[in-house]
């Protein structure tokens, strides 16, 4: 390589490198210094102290411990198993272009999401009597997650032969039974994989919660971080630095666990 | 059988809200008040006052609003992510190391830590004594109230590094599919590296480009994240469709009205999808 091209190469580099790196320099040091201001500097005494009033407080570590565990569990569960489901029972069907009608889907769901949606959504759960009430919130987005999960699932589902079902078909198996004694255990990586995926979203969207929740002790996290600012509505932002360091790390923790299980494949790259 | 549930989610939560929205774009119902309790037919009065075009280029109206997301999806979609993407993941094809890994990882962690969290990341950064201007000023470069005075700068700049992961690794599976005889012969025959990305690297991608576009465009139209970084303002400067119709919606409550937005936001989206659509059957065509 001639050493001009090497020149631009490392300059390149380096400044997406800095592009990547200096927004997320900020929580290195902040949620350790005890006066923590928004610029950037190295603590002269790091201390705990942030996470420690983090933590003394109730309404903050409920959020954080309770109702976004209910919020993305309860979402995982219900989204992977209709998923799973929807998936099987599309690619054993003799439905023509069943391909396309995922594409459809997703493409119907990437259209009526979000801006969209908010409004009937709203109105839909209010109808409901679900406002105020998580499981409002888990179905909704259960709703906009399914046909990207079912997109991801059938990957799986596609991989496993035929023959076996077969086999537990001659041997009497009902549907149903197949299902659970057959495939369900032959797609657990699927099944990881998607629910993984779904629980990182669920943990992480602010919308949702943030227009159907109204009281204080059913936030999740991603909503209570308003908790954390003065009545004049500025920020303290020690404790939201903390916080946020404490809600983000089990989202990177399950990235770098199905990073190594699985490794990192690209499942039809689908996130919203 | 299989598919009941997950037909009732989609029925439910996609389909319903998808034609609820048309009913609704129709009446003047609000949560309180008089709409609330007395809902009416009204046509397309919410239409009329949408479209009306003596004000709607007016800060805070559907035509400014428009503008402005234009703007942010062809500034930090188009040019920014998929640009980015590209770059990165040619820059980085057939090699492997701790660079790669570095880099690869930080963008895959933009985008998968919550929206709240980046949010506020992004504020200290773009502060004026945040570490931006703390960086700048180490190159003797003069700082700015980046989210003040160049507020739609600093949103398209976030989108672009919040989503940029997404189209790295669908052009970086995509280039692994090529096989890499082609480029060595290219090799062989003396080609530089623009006349292989133009000649080989390109032409085989344009399936999965056209493929990223669409899906980046429909999320960067509908995104709700940079309302965390500027809730719509200074004076709405920022004020995307998405945050447009928030306002209407859900913090005056005017349903109809928002609705009646709602509907223009899925027919732009609709188009757009429609338009990518036509342009990967012709290519396939031809």
């Amino acid at each position: 390589m001639k050493p001009l091209t090497r020149l631009l190469l490392i300059i390149v580099v380096t400044a997406l490198g800095l592009f990547f790196v200096l927004p997320l320099l900020w929580y290195v040091f902040a949620p350790f210094n005890e006066h923590a201001r928004l610029s950037v500097s190295i603590p002269e005494t790091p201390s705990l102290a942030n996470f420690a009033e983090v933590f003394s407080d109730e309404m903050a570590m409920r959020g954080l411990l309770i109702n976004s565990p209910i919020i993305g569990i309860g979402t995982m569960v219900i989204a992977t198993v209709s998923a799973a489901l929807a998936a099987y029972g599309l690619s054993r069907s003799n439905l023509p272009g069943r391909q396309l009608w995922t594409y459809v889907l997703i493409l119907f769901s990437s259209v009526v999401t979000g801006t969209a949606s908010m409004v009937p959504i709203f109105r839909l759960v209010y109808d409901l009597g679900l406002i105020n009430s998580h499981v409002g919130v888990i179905l909704s987005m259960t709703g906009g997650l399914i046909p990207s999960a079912i997109f991801i699932m059938q990957d799986f589902v596609e991989g496993v032969p035929r023959s076996y079902e077969e086999a537990a078909m001659v041997a009497g198996a009902s549907p149903l039974q197949i299902f659970r004694d057959v495939t369900f255990p032959l797609i657990r990586p699927g099944l990881m994989v998607v629910g993984i995926w779904v629980l990182i979203h669920a943990w992480g969207t602010f919308l949702t919660p943030f227009i159907l929740l109204r009281g204080i002790e059913k936030l999740p996290a991603s909503v209570m971080f308003y908790r954390f600012f003065d009545p004049e509505g500025s920020p303290r932002i020690t404790l939201i630095a903390a916080y946020a360091i404490i809600y983000t790390l089990p989202v990177l923790l399950l990235y770098l666990i199905i990073n190594w299980r699985y490794g990192f494949r690209f499942f039809g790259g689908i996130k919203q | 059988m299989f598919i009941l549930p997950a037909l009732i989610f989609v029925a439910v939560f996609l389909i319903y809200p998808f034609f609820s929205i048309f009913a609704m774009s129709f009446t003047n119902q609000t949560l309180v008040g008089a709409g609330a309790a007395n809902t009416q037919f009204i046509g397309l009065d919410n239409y009329a006052e949408l479209f009306n075009f003596d004000r709607w280029m007016r800060r805070g109206e559907l035509g400014y609003s428009l503008l402005l997301t234009a703007q942010f999806v062809i500034g930090s979609a188009l040019i920014g992510q998929a640009g980015l993407g590209m770059l990165l993941a040619t820059l980085f094809h057939n090699r492997k190391g701790l660079l790669r890994e570095t880099i690869f990882t930080i963008a895959i962690a933009a985008w998968l830590i919550p929206d709240v969290v980046v949010a506020f990341g992004w504020f200290a950064y773009l502060a004026p004594d945040g570490t931006l201007n703390a960086f700048l000023n180490t190159l003797g470069i003069q700082g700015q109230d980046w989210l003040f005075d160049y507020p739609m700068i600093s949103i398209i700049a976030f989108n672009t590094w919040r989503g940029t992961a997404f189209s790295m690794l669908l052009f970086s599976s995509a280039l692994g599919s090529i096989p890499p005889s082609q480029l060595e012969t290219a090799d062989v025959i003396g080609a530089n590296a623009w006349q292989k990305f133009r000649d080989i690297l390109l032409p085989q991608l344009s399936r999965y480009i056209l493929t990223d576009l669409l899906l980046i465009t429909l999320w960067t139209f509908n995104t709700f994240t940079p309302f965390l970084l500027t809730g719509g303002g200074p004076t709405f400067q920022t004020d995307l469709i998405s945050i447009y119709t928030y306002r209407t919606g859900l913090q005056f409550f005017q349903f109809g009205k928002g609705s009646a937005i709602a509907v223009v936001v899925m027919i732009i989206n609709l188009l757009l999808a429609g338009v990518y659509l036509t342009l990967s059957q012709s290519r396939r065509r031809a």
